[in-house]
């Protein structure tokens, strides 16, 4: 087990950005050993990724004499940005999830994400854990996009999550870390769960013993495989969103993770000035596996994704 | 002139965002210019108000051309200038990253799909732009390169350079890609400043502004003075200078001047014990294009950039 250090910056006043993993191997030579890399933290606002690489580095330690590889484990892409609850990287305007590679040449941010990029190369699978942000509550899921989907979901269905959304390609994620590593030869995969600011033990629990199945899978993890679960596959033609229709403060009435029917009231939008409320609808019958989590919206906020009937498996 | 408002959004318990263009002459979509995106593009909402106030006048002089309109809004984002925000209020997204938008999405999607509904189709399109990382300008206008319209009519601002940017992923979100993608020409005009108002860059970027206007047969005379002669430069032309240690930031030179290869372009202090660091050299005798201004540097910093003469 040894801390390695993949990134550090002199910051103006007496400190140091460092980006760090902690790497876990079978004993003896490292070459010819399969890698498993799990990476979280690119926003900094997003910490459900803590504690499964918390967890995940437990149960290893516990029991060394199971690994049959290399699990590399980078808890903090954006360390300063956890630090102050800041989405982005802080005095850098854009997502740190929108400049992957980076570049040798660029500013420090660049110059972090092309460093970061070169440290997990050679990986024969990344795992990408985000959680939503402040705003949304979503169930453990895991995203690939169209262009991926064929080489990725035989590992996204090892991870134990409940839905896999394959969604459009758009230029603008051409620039996620997920997306660079999967062009140069490392299938990523990309979590998503929970909420931001927030760690749900049970999601994360869920997500490790997916993990722990596809260590399984490639070899590395000599123990027994935790059973996973059959995900919903979708892509975007299934998947309605519900956006606000006025301001206000939203309350929801249905319950996470629940299916609802087209026309039941999943929530209200409530203005306390006035005391009036406007009653939100889901729109289909199916899986309301988005939920807002923070009220205060204006027009347009999003409130809730349902996954359509039928796409769910009984 | 016609003041209009474009469009609104509510709030719960603030005043409405009420988003404002003004029109001078009419009939074609000729030319429209739009100010600041961000919260704190007080120069870039100052140069546009200052182009309202010219064209005012000229619009009273006979000074438009029959059958051409011209649209400014020099404001879209005072919702987060009003509390000191860069990004949008509530969420913190950057609007000039949500073009062409969406009128079922987000909220800040919302208003780039209800802005880009009145700006797009204008033959013409200029944005009054700021850069992500801190820092002052050679003014300049810059131009993304999509193969769809031709460098040269960048010349016509006079001034003296037009970079060719080759668009990145995440500028296809922005508002001067998708003007082009719907068939505008379009243009983004830095100036020297974004979060202080700087007089001097200001003019110099309405008269670009109008000498274009005037070049390209919507303004009638061009009155505007002929600007400098115009070079057109890649971003691979551009000379990053990096800082090898971080610290307090003193600079010697800023954009516009001439520096020699091996010249001292900026010290890195040690802000604790004052002691120099640091003297960053030019690798390259050049003009400077990018100064960074913030008083703090990090390390590997990009602190200047430099036009190779």
């Amino acid at each position: 087990m040894s801390i390695e250090q993949v990134v550090c910056v002199h910051l103006p006043v007496d400190e140091q950005m460092r980006i760090q993993k902690l790497r876990l191997a079978q004993e003896g030579p490292a070459q010819g050993l399969r890698r498993l890399s799990v990476v979280t933290g690119t926003h900094g606002d997003e910490l459900e990724g803590q504690y499964v690489c918390y967890e995940l580095a437990r149960r290893i330690r516990e029991q060394p004499q199971l690994l049959r590889g290399i699990v590399d484990i980078y808890p903090a892409l954006n360390p300063l940005g956890i630090d102050s609850i800041t989405r982005g990287v802080p005095g850098f305007d854009l997502d740190m999830n929108r400049i992957f590679p980076g570049s040798e040449d660029g500013s420090m941010a660049e110059y972090a994400a092309n460093s970061i990029i070169r440290d997990i190369e050679g990986s024969d699978v990344c795992i990408d854990v985000h959680a939503s942000n402040i705003f949304l509550r979503e169930i453990p899921q895991v995203r690939v996009s169209e262009t991926t989907a064929r080489t990725l979901l035989p590992y996204a269905r090892e991870l134990n999550c409940d839905f896999i959304w394959v969604h459009a390609s758009a230029p603008v994620l051409e620039s996620t870390l997920a997306h660079t590593l999967n062009t140069r030869g490392v299938p990523t995969l990309v979590v998503e769960m929970g909420v931001g600011m927030r760690i749900t033990r049970a999601f994360g629990d869920q997500l490790l013993s997916g993990i722990f199945h596809l260590m399984h899978s490639l070899g590395i993890w000599a123990g027994e495989a935790p059973d996973v679960r059959e995900p919903i596959i979708s892509t975007d033609g299934r998947v309605s969103f519900l956006n606000a229709p006025t301001l206000g403060m939203f309350v929801p009435t249905a319950t996470h993770w629940e299916n609802v029917h087209a026309g039941e009231i999943i929530g209200e939008i409530i203005n306390p000035l006035t005391g009036e409320g406007t009653p939100i609808a889901s729109p289909v019958d199916g899986l309301l596996f988005t939920l807002r989590e923070y009220p205060l919206v204006y027009e347009g906020s999003l409130l809730a994704r349902v996954l359509a009937r039928e796409e769910v498996r009984a | 002139m016609i003041k209009e408002t474009l469009f609104t959004l509510g709030s719960l318990y603030r005043d409405d965002l009420r988003v404002t263009g003004y029109r001078f002459g009419s009939g074609e979509h000729a030319a429209c210019i739009v100010g600041a995106l961000r919260g704190n593009e007080i120069q870039q909402m100052y140069v546009a108000s200052q182009l309202v106030r010219a064209l005012r006048g000229l619009e009273a002089e006979d000074g438009i051309l029959p059958g051409k309109e011209i649209l400014v809004i020099p404001s879209v984002n005072h919702f987060s200038m009003n509390i000191g925000k860069r990004f949008w209020s509530l969420d913190n997204t950057d609007i000039n990253r949500m073009f062409p938008g969406y009128d079922q999405g987000e909220t800040t999607q919302r208003i780039a799909a209800k802005l880009f509904e009145r700006i797009r189709g204008y033959r013409y399109g200029m944005q009054f732009a700021s850069f992500y990382m801190p820092g002052d300008f050679l003014p300049h206008v810059k131009m993304m390169d999509l193969g769809y319209q031709s460098p040269e009519l960048g010349f016509d601002f006079g001034l003296p350079y037009v970079l060719l940017r080759t668009p990145r992923p995440y500028d296809s979100t922005t508002l001067n890609y998708n003007w082009q993608v719907f068939e505008s020409q379009a243009f983004s005009v830095y100036t020297t400043a974004t979060d202080e108002i700087d007089e001097r860059s200001a003019r110099e970027s309405v008269d670009a502004v109008l000498r274009f206007l005037a070049a390209r047969g919507v303004l009638r005379a061009n009155s505007f003075g002929p600007g400098e002669p115009s070079r057109i430069v890649t971003e691979g032309e551009l000379v990053a200078v990096h800082t090898p240690a971080a610290g307090i930031y003193r600079r010697f030179f800023v954009p516009g001047d001439r520096v020699r290869e091996g010249q001292v372009l900026c010290e890195i202090l040690h802000p604790l014990e004052g002691d120099t660091l640091a003297r960053v050299v030019s690798p390259v005798t050049g003009r400077v294009f990018f100064a960074h201004h913030a008083p703090l540097a990090k390390e590997r910093g990009v602190v200047y950039k430099i036009i190779r003469e």
